[in-house]
C-alpha cells in the first residue's frame, strides 16, 4: 500500500494550509520601510493621532536592531525573575507617569517573586478613588492587592489632553498587540534618532527609526535614570530589556505554566499515538 | 468518529473479545486522556482569582450604637452585624443549650460579647430573614424571624422554631481594632 | 433508522434497552461492523478529526460563554478575565482559538480529498452538497465568533464583512441595517453575533448527522474510486478504522497542541489584543487566515463591468467582487454536475490530476494575496493582478478545465477491484504518482 506516500502528501498539504503563519513570518521580514512609507508618516494630521503608536502607517517593519533574545523565548523559555523586578521598578518610576496597566493587578505581583506583605506595600503606596460610602461621597483610599494598576489619568480625555492630543495606550497587553511584540516595544524605547531629511517633528514629536514615523512619545529613558540594587548596568538599553520582560509577562501571565504544560500534553499525546499506531500495525497485520 | 470508541462493544469479526494487554494500556490511555481533558473545563467554573480577590471585607463599626443592627455584603452575602444591648446579651446566654435544636452556646458563636457576626441567610432554604431594619418583626425569640417558612431566630442567631435545620452561620472575621473587624 | 431485525445483546442492560430503543444495534450497524473499503490512506482520517474538532469547539465553547459577557463595554474584558482571573481560562480560550484554525485545516483536506479521488461523483452527490453546507456554516460561524473579543480586526472585520451585503443593488443598504440592528456595528450586532454564533455549531452538528447518514446509505469512496464488489473488498469499521482514526487524530492533536501550547497566538492577529475603536481603523485589514483565498478573490474585481465603450455600468466593482467571492463557493456546490467524467480518482486521470494540484497551489497562492496591503507589489507585478489571474484560474477550472476533461481525457485503465491489487502485488497497480 502507498499510504505513506499519502501521509506525506497529507503533511505537506496541511503545511501548506498552515502556510499563511509563515508568510506573516516572511512578510514581517521582507517589509523594510519604502520611501513611500516614509512620505506617509511625515504626513501627520493635526490631531496628532500618528503619535498613537498603534496606528503608525506600517507597524510591521522590522526592528532595526532584529530580534532580541529574550529569556522567555524558546519551548522552555521563563522570565527572569530578577529582569521582571527590575522592570516593575523602571515601569513604576517611568512608564506609569503616561501608562496604565490597567489589566493587571497588584496581587499578581506575588508571580514576580514578592511575598504578600511585600504587594501590600507597594499596592499601598498609591491611592485610589473608592465609594460611595454611607454618606454617598466618593473617597480616597491606599489601593490593596484586589485593585488593579492605578492609571495615571482619570479617563482617556484626560490623558490625551495632557499628551498633545495624543493617547499613550495602555501597556498590559502592549507586546501580544504587535507583530514582534517584545522585539517591537525594544525597538521603539532604543531607537530614537534625528528624523531623515524632510521630515519636520512638530511641536512635542520625535522621530523613532523603529516605528519609522514621528512619534508622540519623548524618548523616556536616560542612563542612570532607574537606580537598580542589583550590580546591573543602569543603561538605556538594559532598563528596555528589563520593562519588555516585565510588560510580556503582564501580557501573558501564565506563559511558564502554558509551556510546563505543552510539554507534558504533547509527550502524553505521543506515547498514546505510538501505542495507537502498534495497536493499529497489530489489528491490521491480521488482515495481509 | 466521535462515538468510535464506544462502538466497542462489538465483537471482532474473529468472534474473540480478549483484549491484548496494549489494547487495554490504550483504552487506559483514551480514558485518563479525556479525564485530564476535562478538569480544566471543570475547574474553570470554580471562583476565578478576580472573585477570590475580593473574598474579605472590613467593617467599621464606629457608627453602631448599641441595640443597632448594620449589614455588611460579604461573597455576595449579607452578614449580620448586631450591637447587643445587656439584656439580649443575657437572654442568649441564660439559654440551655441542652434544648436547642442545634447546640451551640452563645460563648462560642461570639468573639466579643457585644458583637453578633453571623451570615444573615436561613439556613432552611436560603431567604434572607428580617430583624436588621428597625421595626422589622424579629420574631418570638427577640432575634431574626424568617418570612419564607417561619424560621425564628434568637438573640445569638441560634434557630429556636420552625424548619430550619442549623444556626445563623458565623462566618471568620477578626477584631482588627475596637472598631474594625475583617470578615473573611 | 437501525430497526428491522436485530440481534440480542449478552449484557440484559443493553438488551433491555436496545429493545425499546435500538441505539446499540444502530451502533455496531453503523460504527461497528460497517462495511468499509480497506484501502483507505491516512486522507480518510480527515472526516473523523474535523468531527473531534467540532466537539471540541462546542466543549470549549459552552465553557467559554459561561464566562463571556457580549456587550460592547464589557466583551473585551471578559475576555482578559478568562484569559487571567478565571482557572484554567487561558487553555479553554486557546483551545478554542487555535481550535477554529485547526478545524479549518481538517476540513481543508478532507474537501481536497474529496476532489482528489473524486468523492463528490454520483452516486455521493448529496453527500457532497451537505459537506459544502457545512464549509459554508463554518464560515459563518468563525467569522461570528471572531468578533466577539471586540478588539479591532473584530470590529473591523464586521464592518467590512457586513458591509459586502450593501453591494446588492436596491436592498443592499437596508440588508446591512437589518444585521447591524443600527446605523454601524455596534451592541445589537455584538448581541445577535452572539446568539448567531452559540446557535450555528449545534446546526452544524445536525448537518454532520445528515453528512454521516448520507454516507452510510452510499458507503464510502476509496483511494482507487471504484466500487466495493464483494467482502473481499472491505472491512468492518470497527476495529479496523476506529483504531487508525484514534492513531490518526492523535497525530493530528499533537500538531494542534504545539500551536495551543507554544505559539498560541501565531494564527491570530496583533491588532486583536487592541480593544474595539470605531474612529480608527487599522492600516491594514485582514480576516483569519482561513479565508484569505476568498478575500483575495473579493478584492481581485477593481474594475466595473459593463457595455464597452459606454458609460453603462452594468456590474459594479463592489458588486462583481461580492460575486466573485460568493460563486467560487456556489461552483463547490455543483461540482458534481461539472465534472461528469467517469473515472472518479485522480490517479487514473493524469490531466485533471495536474489541473487539480495547479489549482490547490493557485489556491494557496490566493492566500498569501489575501494577506497582502491591498496596493502591495510583489515580483514587480501589482498583487491585484497576480489576485485576479488567480481567480481566472480558479473559474477556468471550474468551468473550462473541467468541461473539456469531461470530453477530452481518456484516462488509465481502473483496476478489476480494491481486493485484487492488494492481495497480489506487494507494490499496489502503478498508480500514476510512482512514475516520478
Amino acid at each position: 500500500m502507498n499510504s505513506r506516500h499519502f501521509l506525506l502528501i497529507a503533511v505537506s498539504a496541511l503545511s501548506i494550509a498552515a502556510s499563511p503563519a509563515a508568510v506573516f513570518a516572511a512578510e514581517a521580514k521582507q517589509d523594510m520601510p519604502t520611501p513611500a512609507d516614509l512620505e506617509a508618516a511625515a504626513e501627520i494630521p493635526p490631531e496628532g493621532t500618528v503619535a498613537d503608536e498603534a496606528h503608525a502607517p506600517d507597524h510591521h517593519a522590522a526592528a532595526p536592531h532584529g530580534h532580541v533574545d529574550w529569556h522567555f523565548s524558546g519551548m522552555f523559555g521563563s522570565y527572569d525573575r530578577a529582569a521582571l523586578q527590575r522592570g516593575l521598578k523602571v515601569y513604576r518610576e517611568v512608564c506609569a507617569a503616561c501608562h496604565s496597566l490597567k489589566r493587571v493587578y497588584y496581587r499578581n505581583l506575588e508571580d514576580l517573586g514578592y511575598d504578600e506583605g511585600q504587594v501590600k506595600n507597594i499596592a499601598s503606596q498609591y491611592n485610589v478613588t473608592d465609594g460611595p460610602n454611607d454618606e454617598g461621597e466618593m473617597f480616597e483610599r491606599a489601593a490593596l492587592p484586589s485593585d488593579h494598576f492605578v492609571s495615571p489619568y482619570p479617563n482617556d480625555n484626560a490623558a490625551k489632553a495632557v499628551n498633545n492630543g495624543a493617547l499613550p495606550p495602555d501597556l498590559s497587553l502592549i507586546t501580544k498587540a504587535r507583530h514582534h511584540g517584545p522585539d517591537h516595544v525594544f525597538g521603539v524605547l532604543t531607537s530614537f534618532g534625528p528624523p531623515p531629511e524632510g521630515v519636520t517633528p512638530g511641536q512635542g514629536q520625535y522621530w523613532n527609526n523603529q516605528m519609522q514615523s514621528l512619534i508622540s512619545m519623548a524618548p523616556p529613558l536616560q542612563d542612570g535614570q532607574v537606580v537598580y540594587e542589583d550590580d546591573v548596568p543602569q543603561t538605556v538599553e538594559q532598563y528596555s530589556r528589563d520593562v519588555v520582560e516585565f510588560l510580556a509577562w503582564a501580557a501573558d501571565p501564565y506563559m511558564e505554566e502554558r509551556k510546563r504544560t505543552g510539554i507534558k500534553v504533547i509527550i502524553f499525546l505521543a506515547v498514546f499515538a505510538g501505542l495507537m499506531y502498534a495497536v493499529k500495525r497489530r489489528i491490521w497485520a491480521k488482515l495481509h | 468518529m466521535a462515538s468510535n470508541t464506544k462502538a466497542g462493544h462489538g465483537h471482532p469479526q474473529d468472534g474473540e473479545t480478549r483484549r491484548d494487554f496494549l489494547q487495554l494500556t490504550a483504552a487506559a490511555f483514551g480514558a485518563v486522556g479525556a479525564g485530564v481533558f476535562a478538569w480544566p473545563l471543570v475547574n474553570s467554573l470554580n471562583p476565578a482569582k478576580d472573585t477570590l480577590a475580593l473574598s474579605t471585607v472590613e467593617v467599621d463599626l464606629s457608627q453602631v450604637q448599641v441595640g443597632q443592627s448594620i449589614t455588611y455584603i460579604w461573597q455576595g452575602k449579607p452578614v449580620f452585624i448586631r450591637r447587643r444591648t445587656p439584656e439580649e446579651i443575657s437572654e442568649a446566654e441564660a439559654v440551655d443549650v441542652s434544648t436547642l435544636r442545634d447546640k451551640q452556646a452563645d460563648k462560642d458563636r461570639v468573639q466579643r460579647a457585644e458583637w453578633l457576626v453571623v451570615v444573615g441567610i436561613c439556613t432552611h432554604l436560603g431567604c434572607i430573614p428580617q430583624g436588621q431594619k428597625v421595626g422589622e418583626v424579629k420574631g418570638e425569640y427577640n432575634g431574626w424571624f424568617c418570612p419564607c417558612h417561619g424560621s425564628a431566630y434568637d438573640t445569638s442567631g441560634r434557630i429556636r422554631k420552625g424548619p430550619a435545620p442549623l444556626n445563623l452561620p458565623v462566618p471568620p472575621y477578626t477584631f482588627l481594632s475596637d472598631t474594625l473587624i475583617k470578615i473573611g | 433508522m437501525g430497526s428491522g431485525q436485530r440481534t440480542p445483546f449478552e449484557n440484559p442492560v443493553v438488551e433491555w434497552i436496545d429493545s425499546r430503543l435500538p441505539v446499540f444495534t444502530m451502533m455496531q450497524k453503523e460504527y461497528g461492523v460497517f462495511p468499509t473499503p480497506r484501502n483507505f490512506n491516512y486522507f480518510w482520517n480527515f472526516g473523523a478529526i474535523a468531527m473531534i474538532m467540532l466537539v471540541l469547539m462546542i466543549v470549549t465553547g459552552i465553557v467559554l460563554a459561561m464566562h463571556y459577557t457580549p456587550h460592547t463595554a464589557m466583551a473585551f474584558n471578559s475576555v482578559e478575565r478568562i484569559m487571567r482571573d478565571v482557572n484554567g481560562g487561558w487553555l479553554i480560550r486557546y483551545l478554542h482559538m487555535n481550535g477554529a484554525s485547526f478545524f479549518f485545516i481538517a476540513v481543508y483536506i478532507h474537501i481536497f480529498r474529496g476532489m482528489y479521488y473524486g468523492s463528490y461523483k454520483k452516486p455521493r452527490e448529496l453527500l457532497w452538497i451537505l459537506g459544502v453546507l457545512i464549509f459554508l456554516l463554518m464560515m459563518a460561524t468563525a467569522f461570528m465568533g471572531y468578533v466577539l473579543p471586540w478588539g479591532q480586526m473584530s470590529y473591523w472585520g464586521a464592518t467590512v464583512i457586513t458591509n459586502l451585503f450593501s453591494a446588492i443593488p436596491v436592498v443592499g443598504e437596508s440588508i446591512v441595517t437589518l444585521l447591524w440592528g443600527g446605523f454601524s456595528v455596534d451592541n445589537p450586532t455584538l448581541n445577535r453575533f452572539f446568539a448567531l454564533h452559540y446557535l450555528l455549531p449545534f446546526v452544524i452538528f445536525a448537518v454532520v448527522f445528515l453528512h454521516v447518514w448520507a454516507l452510510h446509505v452510499v458507503g464510502s469512496n476509496n483511494p482507487l474510486g471504484i466500487d466495493t464488489k464483494g467482502p473481499q473488498d472491505t472491512v468492518p469499521f470497527h476495529p479496523y478504522y476506529t483504531i487508525k482514526d484514534t492513531f490518526g487524530t492523535l497525530v493530528y492533536l499533537i500538531l494542534f497542541c504545539f500551536f495551543v501550547f507554544f505559539m498560541p497566538d501565531a494564527l491570530g492577529h496583533p491588532d486583536n489584543y487592541t480593544p474595539a475603536n470605531p474612529l480608527v481603523t487599522p492600516p491594514h485589514i485582514v480576516p483569519e487566515w482561513y479565508f484569505l483565498p476568498f478575500y483575495a478573490m473579493l478584492r481581485a474585481i477593481t474594475f466595473n463591468i459593463g457595455i464597452p465603450f459606454t458609460d453603462i455600468v452594468i456590474i459594479s466593482a463592489k458588486l462583481g467582487g461580492v460575486l466573485v467571492m460568493f460563486g467560487s463557493i456556489a461552483l463547490l456546490f455543483v461540482l458534481p454536475w461539472i465534472d461528469r467524467h467517469p473515472i472518479r480518482s485522480a490517479r487514473f486521470r493524469p490531466q485533471y490530476r495536474v489541473a487539480l494540484l495547479v489549482w490547490l497551489a493557485v489556491f494557496a497562492f490566493l492566500g498569501y494575496v489575501g494577506s497582502q496591503p491591498a496596493d502591495a507589489v510583489k515580483f514587480g507585478i501589482p498583487l491585484s493582478y497576480l489576485g485576479l489571474l488567480g481567480t481566472v484560474y480558479y473559474y477556468g477550472f471550474f468551468l473550462v478545465i473541467l468541461p473539456y476533461l469531461n470530453k477530452h481525457e481518456k484516462g488509465r485503465d481502473l483496476p478489476p477491484s480494491i481486493s485484487i491489487p492488494i492481495i497480489e502485488s506487494p507494490e499496489p497497480a502503478a498508480p500514476p504518482e510512482k512514475r516520478r
